[in-house]
């Protein structure tokens, strides 16, 4: 089994904050893969870095065994924040994140960020755009009907998979929270993805919910053959669908397993409990 | 059968249209088929000037709307891009003959051909062969007015595309009063001819077929620039509705999710820049050709606001509503409203209180702070105007 | 040399009334992120105002009273055009700013029948006066004194009393200040009421030196006061008025050589420029956005 993602020593540093400190994983393919942490531990900011949003002040990101971000230390930062493995990185990559998503990396946000006046379909639709080959004079000029004819049929079945065929029509904001949760997972697999990336996809979920969301998911990975990486807190559903387990705190990875071993890892149930004093 | 649909609903567009543009043809010859018509109806009535005026001007309005509409970029630089169309238009459209005479103060220009003789070499320059030489060198001068406006737009794109909101708009109208600094320059006489306007070439009226002795027998001058901006206006529906057009949207609602959905935030603004400055570019060439000639001083930033306020009028992302709101600005501040202008004394001798020269635009831009401050959607919101026959058909379906 | 020395002061007293109007441009945006595009009009309003009312008023009357109706113009401006739209999106309440300078520039065209009007003669002020070989007015020596006095007037304000208080925290943060109880509204019209009256002192000292007011003497002036303000960093009173000086200056030297026509383009070049090198200007702070 090959790994889809790695991650290694990736630093991101705002001012004098370490947000992320010097994160080491690795997602294989085919697998789903949860990130969790108590509040503040540096999730997003993981998924930012991954998804090019912010540039690590430090470490590289390797997608399908290649090196799609890089970055070292440089002039104050260097000073400010010795960072690991400082030398070993010589170039700077620093892709935009819609490059990364033509990649075949896909996200999803923690705070629902769905085109607000579109409907549902076009909400996806638009997605569809970055697989699009016509050109803008092609496509002002309709030459494209065909591949234009081939996406929407595309996501019509997709709305059909993750069961929003029903309401296609309606305004994407008009939809209650669960369902916009849903389009959102639909808009990023409309983009092709080979790694979705879930940001809390149950927040705000009901346990009902959450139950759905939790089938759901592992029925778009066996159905689209995909990698899932999520950051969730719903302890229920990252034990029950996800084969490994990384937790960060402030920062810092403090363990990595399957579910079992992340159940009964003393630093995690340090980190969520917290530490008495005198222990 | 979505094909098929939309191959209808193309037909009966272009059928619409058809009809449409024999229509202004009838109404501006009415006056040279029957014997008498109504004042309004002769040819030198106010009705065509405000049509000629109001078709020039929603092009404006709907490239205008592209950018700021559709794509959520407030630029203010529009009547710099119609001022580079104008000028472009204007340099490459004077006749050789008459070049001297325009560049009297440079002593001739530095430009020394026009399409117009080109094609005339062509095809002749006299009768039939004139007309489409004329018609011919006109398209092309327009198109190139619109090229030379979107590569300066790439330009000044490159650094303030990267600026946000309001930023972008003081950056954008800074580069239009730059431009027209640039184009009054004296060094730059022998092109531009400094401050002093540029005239001579093709305007609307060159456009009325003429008969013996130079007796009007066709008039086209208003069916010119309604087919010109119609023919414009299609493309930017095209585009908006293509799957760019809807990276546009994307971009304006959430720029962050629309990075993150694999849309390049760079090139699109710069698509969407250039296109609206393409077509804001052969606006003011038929701006031009509608004031018959072309000068600097007259595409100033209250120019831009116009265009802005009648954007905002018709409702920000809604063609059809540019569109009508341009008609009517422009029927209400050219004619309408202009009996605001003049003096009225009442038959016992009392003057009625406050109509003197001016008070039409007072009375005009109060109407626009109202509409800004309290029906914030303008006429159509986001809506265009088959939406609105959409739904009421709907509706009756339903009731029945 | 006397050439060079006259350039520099008329650019540094020109500067001096760019300073004047550039504040009123900086603090609203510092508190409601708008480019306030009427105050270049409520500046062009003061002048005609100096107009009317000392045509029939003696001059002692009549300048208190052009700050006043100044005043209650920029507080009236505020309530009608802006407020309403307080939760609107930024570009609504730009876009009813432009409507208003629509609005204004058209009245006034009406107003006076879009003649050119002459400002009138202040004693004093309008008497010349020879420093340094070359001879000027003693409104132009006078300016940057009247602004330094005032900007430090304005600055000990800002920095030592409760209104001042409030209006740093609310240009720091809209909503939180909000639920601290500071009352946003009346914070809003200090600033507005602040910023006219600067204007309107800058017009008697603009149009002293330049006579004559159009519907449209304000536009022009406004403008390079607001790129006077990005200049020295948005939000910054003193940047506004390092930017205006700087401004001044700039225009002064452009307007004396043969490229005139491109004072103002080299305005606005300096303000790309600085937009695209250093987007937060020379005194401005950084803003993060939060992603």
């Amino acid at each position: 089994m090959s790994n889809i993602l790695k991650v290694e020593n990736a630093t991101m540093q705002f001012g004098g904050v370490v947000a992320v400190d010097n994160l080491n994983l690795e997602v294989n393919e085919g697998e789903i893969v949860a990130l969790i942490g108590p509040n503040g531990a540096g999730k997003t900011t993981a998924f930012n870095v991954v998804t090019g949003v912010y540039q690590p002040t430090n470490g590289c990101v390797w997608f399908q065994e290649k090196k799609i971000i890089e970055n070292h230390p440089q002039g104050r930062m260097n000073q400010q924040y010795k960072g690991q493995h400082a030398g070993e990185y010589t170039q700077i990559l620093a892709p935009t994140p819609d490059t990364i998503t033509t990649l075949g990396m896909a996200r999803t946000f923690q705070n629902i960020r769905l085109w607000k006046s579109q409907s549902v379909f076009e909400n996806v639709l638009i997605a569809k755009h970055c697989r699009a080959h016509s050109n803008f004079l092609s496509a002002a000029f309709r030459m494209n009907r065909k591949e234009e004819a081939q996406q929407r049929e595309h996501v019509a079945q997709l709305l059909e998979t993750v069961g929003l065929s029903d309401v296609k029509d309606e305004l994407a904001t008009s939809l209650p929270y669960g369902k916009q949760r849903r389009l959102e997972i639909a808009r990023a697999l409309a983009t092709e993805p080979k790694l979705l990336l879930l940001d809390e996809p149950a927040a705000g979920m009901n346990p009902q919910e959450t139950n759905e969301l939790t089938a759901f998911i592992s029925e778009i990975r066996s159905k689209l053959g995909l990698t899932v990486f999520l950051i969730e807190h719903h302890m229920d559903l990252v034990m029950d669908i996800s084969d490994r387990i990384y937790v960060l705190d402030f920062g810092k990875l403090i363990a990595e397993g399957t579910p079992a071993e992340i159940q009964n890892n003393q630093r995690v149930i340090d980190a969520y409990l917290g530490v008495a004093e005198d222990a | 059968m979505v094909q098929q649909k939309t191959k209808k609903g193309a037909v009966t567009a272009f059928a619409a249209a058809a009809v449409f543009l024999g229509f202004i043809i009838l109404l501006e010859n009415l006056s040279l088929l029957l014997p008498s018509v109504p004042n309004v109806l002769l040819p030198t009535s106010q009705l065509f000037s405000v049509l000629k005026k109001a078709a020039v001007y929603s092009l404006a309005a709907v490239s205008m709307n592209l950018l700021n509409g559709f794509t959520g970029l407030f630029s203010l630089g529009q009547a710099g891009f119609m001022l580079l169309g104008a000028y472009t238009y204007a340099i490459l459209s004077v006749p050789v003959a008459d070049r001297e005479a325009v560049y009297y103060l440079y002593g001739g220009s530095a430009v020394n051909f026009s399409f117009q003789d080109m094609f005339g070499a062509l095809f002749g320059s006299e009768g039939a062969g004139g007309a489409l030489s004329m018609t011919l060198g006109v398209l092309v001068a327009l198109i190139l007015a619109g090229c030379v406006a979107a590569v300066f737009a790439y330009l000044i794109g490159l650094p303030v595309l990267r600026l946000k909101s309001d930023y972008l708009a003081i950056a954008t109208l800074g580069f239009a009063e730059i431009i027209k600094a640039v184009f009054q320059w004296q060094a730059l006489g022998p092109v531009t001819n400094g401050a002093n306007m540029i005239k001579s070439f093709p305007t609307f009226s060159s456009f009325n077929v003429t008969g013996e002795g130079g007796k009007v027998v066709l008039r086209l001058s208003t069916f010119f620039p309604f087919l010109i901006s119609m023919i414009c206006i299609t493309m930017i529906c095209l585009l908006i509705n293509s799957t760019y057009g809807r990276a546009f949207k994307a971009i304006r609602e959430d720029e962050t999710a629309a990075e993150a959905m694999g849309i390049n935030l760079a090139k699109h603004k710069m698509l969407s820049f250039c296109t609206s400055a393409f077509f804001a570019g052969i606006s003011g060439a038929l701006f031009a050709m509608f004031v018959t000639n072309a000068q600097a001083r007259v595409f100033t930033t209250t120019m831009t606001y116009e265009i802005l306020l009648i954007v905002v009028i018709g409702g920000i992302g809604s063609i059809s509503g540019s569109i009508i709101a341009t008609f009517l600005y422009v029927a209400c501040s050219e004619w309408w409203l202009r009996f605001l202008d003049n003096e009225v004394v009442l038959s016992s001798g009392m003057k009625l209180p406050f109509l003197r020269s001016g008070f039409r635009m007072v009375v005009f831009s109060v109407v626009v702070m109202i509409v800004v401050l309290f029906f914030r959607k303008g006429i159509m919101g986001d809506r265009e105007l088959p939406d609105l026959f959409k739904k009421r058909a709907g509706k009756e379906a339903a009731g029945k | 040399m006397e050439f060079a020395i006259s350039v520099l002061i008329s650019g540094i007293s020109v500067g001096g009334q760019y300073a004047l109007i550039a504040i009123g441009y900086t603090m609203v945006y510092g508190i409601l992120r708008l480019i306030n595009f009427a105050h270049g009009d409520v500046f062009m309003v003061a002048g005609l105002l100096g107009i009317y009312l000392s045509a029939s008023l003696p001059l002692y009357l009549s300048l208190p009273l052009v700050l006043v109706f100044t005043v209650a113009l920029g507080f009236c401006i505020e309530r009608a055009a802006y407020k309403p739209l307080r939760s609107a999106p930024r570009m609504s309440v730009m876009i009813s700013a432009i409507g208003v300078s629509y609005l204004i520039q058209n009245t006034a065209t009406y107003i006076t029948g879009g003649q050119p009007m002459t400002y009138p003669v202040i004693p004093f002020l309008s008497d010349t006066v020879k420093i340094a070989g070359t001879s000027t007015k003693w409104v132009t020596i006078l300016t940057p004194f009247l602004v330094l006095i005032l900007v430090v007037a304005l600055t000990q304000l800002i920095n030592h009393t409760k209104i001042g208080m409030a209006m740093r925290a609310v240009a720091k943060d809209f909503e939180a200040s909000q639920l601290m109880g500071i009352r946003i509204n009346s914070v809003i019209s200090v600033t507005f009421v602040i910023g006219s009256a600067l204007a309107a002192v800058g017009s008697m000292l603009y149009f002293t030196n330049f006579q004559a007011i159009t519907p449209t003497a304000g536009a022009l002036p406004g403008l390079r006061a607001f790129v006077a303000a990005v200049v020295g960093g948005i939000g910054s009173i003193p940047g506004a008025v390092v930017g205006a000086f700087i401004i001044g200056i700039c225009e002064n030297v452009i307007k004396s050589t043969e490229f005139t026509v491109f004072s103002d383009a080299g305005t606005f070049a300096l303000l790309i420029l600085i937009l695209v090198v250093k987007p937060t200007g020379l005194f401005g702070e950084k803003v993060t956005d939060k992603v």
